[in-house]
């Protein structure tokens, strides 16, 4: 049987984790790589992590970053934030990344996610898509959220899977930052329309919104950040407080078995 | 030990090659005959398309080489599934070693394609916490050669053994900690 993931989120700059982040025993909260480690122990899926670099150098620094997370992760990770080219997606895939999440430059020029999928596998692309509910419809929005655009949200999904998309990553603004739970009634929808998984984010604030999402919405995986760094709630806690209302999760600690 | 992973273009070569240095192995990274056929043993990663692959190990005279290989050869993910005999993925004719197709997962309600993420794995190499990272949409039917299995809609192939040829749907270099051990007991076999 399929687990559903749990996926923790990183923001990066310039090769280094930012936001607050509060984990007991951690050296250096700003080293994405001992991060990342502490994250895949205490059970993670996956791990995400947005580039949020907005200088020339970018290129160089997020490769950089995917060169030393895959040389010791055991475990996939997404890189996303500003890819918007067939060769930002090369340079990343050579460094070691599993899968690369676009947004806005997809939005843009919907044809980038066909080329990737085209040249890499649909697999390594990611579709994420920023959403915010407005008269009666959902919006797709970019650049994180700022600029809205004419784009609906449950036409967009369905074409980025037309395009060669593998995964959708949804985030609703409404929800973002408000601690309130998922987006269920969205999820829901793009969850019955799309016949690719689906990763919830936006609004995770117990464990108890995960069980809600992945029981009324359906959706493959839950991402979340703010809540795991600031140590609100502990993967091994939320997993096995899902496991207990009978998700489908792979359990934490596990090595044991096979050491 | 000479350990040589296939090197060609669309394989995931450099998170295998990291694994196994996790392991402490080093390993060569190679498409040269010579090297292959010498080493102790041989590791066939690939992602990307069964058409693609195809094409090019016959451009490059590499089909024959993997089929001739004597060594244990371990084949992950796209790697397994052209060791089958033919794959629905571009209806294309693979290497034959493992007498089966591979198919697509079928068009079914809440069966989401592609299968993506944790599985638990059952048979020989299975158990309790044996949980794997697969990342596909082709799969292995249950056959013959199955030594382990995982279901998503049916039961399909998790691991195919045959002769020297061992052969893995998920992706052992992303599965954490029993991921390794496999990889490990491959390596150590």
């Amino acid at each position: 049987m399929l687990m559903k993931r749990i996926i923790p989120c990183l923001d990066v700059d310039k090769g280094r984790t930012v936001k607050g982040i509060n984990f007991v025993g951690l050296r250096d909260a700003g080293d994405p790589v001992e991060l990342a480690m502490k994250y895949r122990d205490s059970g993670a899926d996956e791990l995400m992590f947005l580039d949020i670099t907005a200088t020339h150098e970018k290129r160089k620094t997020v490769s950089a970053l995917a060169r030393k997370v895959s040389a010791v992760l055991d475990i996939p990770f997404t890189i996303g934030g500003g890819i918007r080219s067939l060769e930002d997606a090369a340079a990343l895939l050579e460094a070691g990344a599993d899968k690369i999440s676009i947004n806005s430059a997809a939005v843009k020029r919907p044809e980038l996610i066909r080329e990737i999928a085209e040249r890499f596998g649909r697999q390594f692309v990611v579709l994420a898509v920023d959403a915010r509910w407005e008269k009666e419809e959902w919006y797709v929005y970019l650049n994180g959220g700022r600029l809205r655009t004419e784009t609906r949200l449950l036409d967009w999904v369905q074409e980025g899977e037309a395009l060669g998309a593998g995964e959708i990553m949804l985030t609703s603004m409404d929800h973002d930052g408000t601690k309130q739970g998922f987006a269920i009634e969205q999820l829901r929808r793009v969850s019955q329309l799309c016949g690719i998984p689906l990763i919830a984010s936006g609004g995770a604030g117990n464990a108890a919104h995960f069980l809600e999402v992945f029981r009324e919405a359906g959706v493959d995986a839950a991402l979340a950040a703010g809540i795991f760094h600031f140590g609100e709630l502990s993967i091994p806690a939320l997993k096995n407080y899902l496991i207990g209302e009978g998700v489908a999760i792979r359990p934490v600690n596990i090595e044991e078995t096979w050491n | 030990m000479d350990i040589a992973i296939i090197d060609y273009p669309g394989g995931n070569i450099r998170s295998v090659d990291n694994a196994l240095k996790r392991l402490g192995f080093h390993a060569r990274l190679t498409a040269d005959p010579a090297v292959l056929t010498s080493a102790d043993k041989v590791l066939f990663p690939g992602v990307g398309a069964a058409g693609a692959t195809m094409k090019h190990l016959r451009s490059t005279g590499l089909d024959k080489v993997i089929c001739g290989l004597k060594q244990p050869v371990l084949g992950i993910c796209v790697g397994m599934q052209v060791l089958c005999s033919w794959s629905e993925e571009d209806s294309v004719e693979c290497l034959g070693v493992f007498p089966q197709q591979v198919q697509r997962f079928p068009d079914r309600e809440g069966l989401k394609v592609p299968h993506m993420g944790w599985n638990q794995v059952g048979g020989k190499y299975g158990g309790e916490g044996a949980f794997a990272y697969y990342v596909h949409s082709y799969y292995a039917p249950f056959g013959e050669y199955t030594v382990a299995s995982s279901v998503y809609g049916d039961r399909f192939s998790a691991v195919l053994e045959k002769d020297n040829f061992l052969a893995c749907q998920f992706h052992p270099e992303k599965s954490g900690a029993w991921g390794a051990s496999f990889l490990k007991k491959f390596l150590e076999s």
